[in-house]
């Protein structure tokens, strides 16, 4: 099968994949325990590191901008520009990306061990749909996480930006908290939560896939693995640009 | 017991075609002219076989021979390319998915390795099935600990697979198939890899369920120890319940165990095991001496 080939399959078999998981959602049984259960997993477990990522960006965003505005004169716009990169851009991309390598890597291998130990058959055997029971909950899990880490990651990253412009910078924290609150415009907050709802659906759709479809065993996971992680990361910055050309096109009175 | 009293019954039945209940004539699986290939390679050639109620079928064969591809076609984890396969006299060879659920309820099945789900307890690997039926925890637990004690390991209930021994796992994965009283077993190489003493436990235990409880199996393997233990021997009850175990011979004839052998996708021998030891063909006599 050349690379054309395998590339439309694969895109069939997610689509597939997907499909079948929107399905487990209107018919029973449900797994509302399971679905809790990846949520404190992926979100909970997630926070620390994305908080720490959005605090860190948010702090080499000032470091790098400030120098210049402050040839601009501008110094006051410092918590604008951190809040608006933050949350078109930033947030939603780097947080993904932390996600994809942080849960897409383990649903990934959790699911790849699962298919070469036969559990995945054993699960089959005993009357359970895999998908319904493993991917269903994972994908709802990360679609109603991600958001609410991309919004931790966004305040960490601009309490994060304020701290080094007082710190470093010595600029008064008011004028930074008014710049940012100026900046921030209703259409930059839907853009922020519309693209981790496509980025989460991404990661969980693509790590599953990787998942379920391991073969070779153990080496096969760390395969299936890395490859979850690389094509989410891939996947995360091609949608981010057409998401922000799409946002930028409904709300072209902004840009995103 | 389904032993020769109730094979008499069944071959004295279909030869008079006296009128006798579904149950015992319907054959619990049924393959018919079964094929299957990938790509250019034969996986199964007009496989044509019958498990009868309450019958064990051995499925002899060296590796690649697809013996454990019949088990997965059974369970529709695998479709045929052609041909019909028949659980319980249903047609089930164009089911899908979802239809197969049902179908599979009836079936219970050891894996090789055990398969059992790495991130739950004894207790919840066994419980699965009534889990996921919503059944009621004391119920649940009742039944838990009664396959448990069927195979002896009560004890292990709060243990975690990982704590367990590659026997102990296989036990389990024979518990938790046992849960809901399913009429058909499939054994995939249950005792592959374990301690000669450990596979005869995993033998025994096949062999209560076929005489004692009356369930139709699929036994793939390809040692020729089980052979041995399954076809020769059969457990009885005493007045207190005990198991015992005893050989066939003047007393008692085993007609509840039959013999199939793979090569090639081919089924190239289906009989008793005396006929099996008294074949001609230099293949099956290389398997069954190891040279």
């Amino acid at each position: 099968m050349n690379s054309i080939a395998k590339f439309l399959s694969e895109v069939q078999e997610i689509t597939f994949l997907l499909w079948r998981s929107i399905k487990g959602l209107w018919k029973g049984p449900r797994y509302f325990k399971d679905i809790i259960v990846q949520m404190d997993r992926i979100g909970v477990g997630s926070l620390g590191i994305v908080s720490l990522t959005g605090f860190f960006t948010g702090g080499v965003l000032v470091l790098q901008a400030f120098p210049t505005l402050e040839y601009y004169g501008a110094q006051s716009s410092a918590g604008q520009s951190v809040a608006t990169s933050l949350i078109r851009e930033l947030g939603p991309v780097l947080t993904a990306l932390m996600v994809a390598g942080r849960v897409g890597s383990a649903i990934s291998a959790e699911l790849g061990s699962m298919v070469v130990s036969q559990q995945m058959d054993a699960m089959r055997a005993l009357g359970t749909s895999p998908v319904r029971k493993l991917v269903t909950p994972r994908i709802i899990a990360l679609l109603i996480t991600l958001p609410l880490l991309t919004f931790s990651a966004d305040l960490v990253g601009i309490i994060g930006g304020g701290l080094v412009a007082q710190q470093i910078y010595g600029l008064d924290p008011n004028l930074y908290i008014q710049s940012a609150k100026v900046g921030i415009a209703m259409t930059d907050l839907i853009g922020g939560m519309v693209k981790p709802i496509v980025f989460g659906l991404i990661i969980g759709l693509i790590s599953c896939y990787k998942g379920l479809n391991t073969t070779g065993g153990t080496v096969g996971v760390g395969q299936s693995t890395t490859s979850a992680v690389v094509t989410a990361s891939v996947n995360i910055i091609i949608a981010d640009f057409f998401l922000s050309k799409i946002l930028q096109s409904l709300f072209s009175a902004t840009i995103f | 017991m389904s032993l020769d009293l109730q094979n008499d019954h069944f071959h004295q039945a279909f030869e008079e075609g006296v009128p006798v209940e579904d149950e015992v004539v319907r054959p619990a699986i049924e393959f018919r002219d079964v094929e299957l290939a990938f790509d250019d390679q034969v996986i199964l050639d007009k496989v044509n076989f019958t498990v009868r109620r309450g019958e064990t079928k051995i499925v002899l064969g060296g590796s690649g021979s697809g013996k454990s591809t019949i088990i997965n076609m059974i369970l529709g984890l695998l479709k045929p390319d052609a041909g019909a396969i028949l659980i319980d006299g249903e047609d089930v060879t164009e089911y899908d998915d979802q239809e197969m659920m049902r179908i599979r309820k009836n079936i219970g099945m050891v894996f090789q390795e055990g398969a059992l789900f790495d991130s739950l307890s004894v207790y919840e690997n066994v419980a699965y099935r009534l889990h996921e039926e919503n059944v009621e925890e004391d119920e649940v637990e009742h039944e838990v600990v009664r396959m448990l004690q069927f195979v002896n390991l009560e004890d292990a209930i709060d243990k975690m697979p990982s704590e367990l021994s590659g026997g102990m796992r296989r036990r389990v994965g024979i518990a938790r198939a046992l849960v809901g009283n399913p009429s058909i077993i499939l054994f995939d190489e249950p005792t592959a890899g374990l301690d000669p003493p450990t596979a005869r436990t995993i033998c025994e235990l096949a062999i209560k369920l076929r005489d004692l409880e009356d369930v139709s199996s699929i036994f793939v393997t390809h040692e020729m120890n089980n052979l041995e233990y399954l076809s020769s021997e059969y457990a009885t009850l005493d007045c207190e319940g005990g198991v015992h175990f005893e050989h066939e011979g003047d007393r008692l004839c085993l007609l509840n165990t039959e013999v199939i052998m793979l090569k090639e996708g081919d089924i190239i021998f289906s009989g008793k095991d005396e006929q099996l030891r008294q074949t001609e063909d230099p293949y099956i006599r290389r398997f069954l001496r190891g040279k």
